[in-house]
């Protein structure tokens, strides 16, 4: 287990070193810079910004300083926020997007897991129609529709239109967010559950006479649950680092934000660390997702 | 004589598919006394399995029962509700299946699986489950009883398994025990093993077993009275000697012909059952048997022939047994 983490961790570090290549390449790739605006600077004031932030040096050069500066945990200042290291922008959008996030996946947990299991249970009856059709809506219809719809709907009548000022402000923004995992785990989980009912341990756990709360929550629900476990790592760290459109949407001080706002800035360190805290918060997601894995389902070995 | 312990009337079970209606199980009718061993033979299909699922109230969707009563030590189970049934499944009555490899949960330990249903039905303590469950598997022949308590499933083997869900059957000292086909997934050594465990248990608890298999060798050796099904309906029921040496259907004559014996030469063919089995979504008018039948006469086809006694516990429905004058032919036609 303890072999398995470290081997996993090693992988780890390698996956994030090519990501944080590959995304230096593409960053450079990409025209413009971040003193490109309509009130261009003059030159030689765009040339002493450039030599400021080391951006006169060539790439290569810019990037292995960047990476030193990452190993001692030194992302770099942001150009366009001045005054602001990367760090401090990141960990003060962070916990906010995360709240949202962490909500709405605890949410889509709790709703989407029974709604699940109704549908398998009650297959080809009402309760399944309409839950099928509803995940259907969830999966297809795009977060800024949900959003606005809500926005424009219960914003405006309860004035809870932007902010996070009260309790009541989080309804909208974790509803928003929690609509597309809820869905998808209802999903997921029909369409496992109605696997594992036609086991043969199933007709073992109702011949033992066992209720059909024991055989649903007991024998079904803990066998079907392993796609929803695949499902949920990656989700949670795309939905805990925040939604750029929500966010948005409900004027929200969160870091999802900070994701599109860089790359439209070319603000090259900020592109760089949000790409790296997120790459590093999904690889942390998965070997969670691993042990997860282990412990619901003793077959599965590491080694 | 023992007393009625299991009467099984009129009992047809239907699976409402959207091709039509298939009658899995059709106007059968049964009994059996305590501490007796009943087998059931037919071949795939012929609705074995689907007789035990209507005892223990097991049928699935969509299959429903259709008309018939059975009559459990007195109590019709037809009429019991579904928590009733859940008091007598796995304590009355319990059951044990065709494939150990996937009948018990792959993510429970054995003692979880096998406590789970003594302390569901009885007033014992965790503790005391524990205890009981440990002495269960010594019983059923597992050793270190105590260390495979906290073993999964996947690191048994198939006949380990087995006896594990022998041991899940006999928690509760059931008066009854319903094994469909418990031999066919093992190989023929294990099998031997779990059919001598069974009957060394039968005697010892005095309980009742049916016995469902296509396994004529199996049921030679363990059971008392035996039941021949085919398509849905018993057409020969009797002790074993009736059924194997005063063999009164067309049927079974065919299927013990097909046995391979020690007297079968080394280039003797087995003689097959001619033709194929009958399409339950479309039965015939008369013998379902009748289409195959080597001796098939003209009435076979047009109706179905009413149940003969040869004996007063021998039985079977065919018309060349059948006399006109309401007598019964002897049995060497």
């Amino acid at each position: 287990m303890i072999k398995y983490i470290l081997k996993r961790l090693l992988a780890a570090f390698i996956t994030l070193f090519l990501i944080s290549a590959i995304t230096f390449a593409l960053m450079k790739l990409v025209p413009g810079g971040p003193f490109l605006s309509e009130k261009a600077p003059s030159a030689s004031v765009t040339a002493a910004l450039e030599a400021k932030y080391g951006l006169d040096k060539p790439p290569l050069e810019q990037y292995i300083t960047y990476m030193k500066g990452v190993l001692k945990g030194d992302f770099g200042p942001s150009i366009k926020k001045r005054g602001r290291t990367v760090s401090d922008i990141i960990w003060a959008g962070f916990p906010v997007s995360a709240k949202i996030g962490g909500i709405a996946i605890c949410l889509a947990v709790v709703v989407g897991i029974p709604l699940g299991s109704i549908a398998a249970f009650r297959r080809g009856k009402w309760q399944d129609s309409i839950i099928l059709v509803a995940s259907t809506f969830g999966i297809s219809i795009p977060s800024f529709i949900t959003a606005s719809l809500l926005l424009v709907s219960f914003g405006i009548t309860y004035k809870l239109t932007f902010g996070l000022s009260s309790a009541a402000h989080y309804i909208m923004p974790v509803i928003s967010l929690a609509f597309l995992p809820t869905a998808y785990i209802a999903r997921l989980i029909r369409g496992s559950m109605l696997d594992v009912m036609g086991q043969d341990y199933m007709r073992t756990a109702r011949a033992k006479g066992l209720s059909a709360t024991v055989v649903l929550f007991k024998h079904a629900l803990r066998n079907s649950i392993l796609p929803v476990i695949t499902y949920l790592g990656p989700a949670l760290a795309y939905t805990l680092t925040g939604s750029f459109v929500v966010e948005r949407i409900f004027t929200i001080p969160g870091l999802g934000n900070e994701f599109v706002s860089s790359i439209i800035n070319r603000d090259y360190p900020m592109i760089m660390g949000t790409t790296l805290f997120l790459s590093t918060l999904i690889i942390m997601m998965n070997v969670l997702v691993d042990i997860i894995y282990k412990i619901v389902d003793p077959r599965i070995k590491f080694e | 004589m023992s007393k009625t312990f299991l009467e099984i009337k009129n009992e047809s079970v239907s699976f409402f598919t959207p091709a039509g209606e298939v009658k899995a199980v059709n106007d059968i009718t049964l009994t059996m006394g305590e501490g007796e061993v009943l087998g059931i033979v037919g071949e795939s299909g012929s609705g074995k399995s689907v007789t035990a699922y209507s005892l223990i109230g097991l049928i699935a969707n969509p299959g429903r029962i259709v008309s018939g009563s059975i009559s459990f030590m007195g109590n019709d189970i037809h009429l019991a509700s579904e928590k009733e049934m859940r008091k007598l499944r796995g304590n009355e009555i319990s059951m044990i299946f065709q494939d150990p490899m996937t009948s018990l949960n792959p993510l429970y330990t054995i003692g979880n699986q096998i406590c789970e249903v003594i302390t569901l039905h009885t007033n014992k303590t965790k503790k005391e489950a524990k205890e009981r469950a440990i002495s269960l598997l010594s019983e059923v022949g597992i050793n270190e009883p105590e260390r495979r308590m906290k073993q999964y499933p996947h690191e048994l083997s198939g006949g380990m398994r087995q006896r594990v869900m022998i041991a899940i059957a006999l928690a509760c000292e059931p008066k009854l025990l319903i094994a469909d086909e418990p031999t066919t997934a093992l190989d023929v050594t294990i099998q031997a093993q779990i059919l001598e465990l069974m009957s060394d248990l039968q005697k010892a608890r005095g309980m009742s077993i049916i016995l469902i298999t296509h396994d004529l060798g199996v049921v030679a050796t363990m059971c008392e009275k035996i039941a021949v099904m085919y398509a849905g309906g018993i057409v020969e029921f009797g002790t074993a000697d009736d059924v194997f040496y005063r063999t009164a259907h067309e049927y079974t004559k065919g299927l013990l012909s097909s046995v391979p014996s020690l007297h079968t030469t080394e280039h003797g063919r087995l003689k097959p059952i001619p033709g194929v089995p009958v399409d339950v979504l479309n039965l015939p008018a008369g013998c379902r048997f009748a289409p195959r039948c080597e001796s098939c006469m003209k009435i076979c086809l047009k109706e179905m022939p009413p149940i003969t006694f040869i004996s007063d516990n021998h039985y079977s429905s065919c018309w060349l047994l059948h006399h006109p004058n309401g007598q019964n032919m002897s049995t060497d036609i």
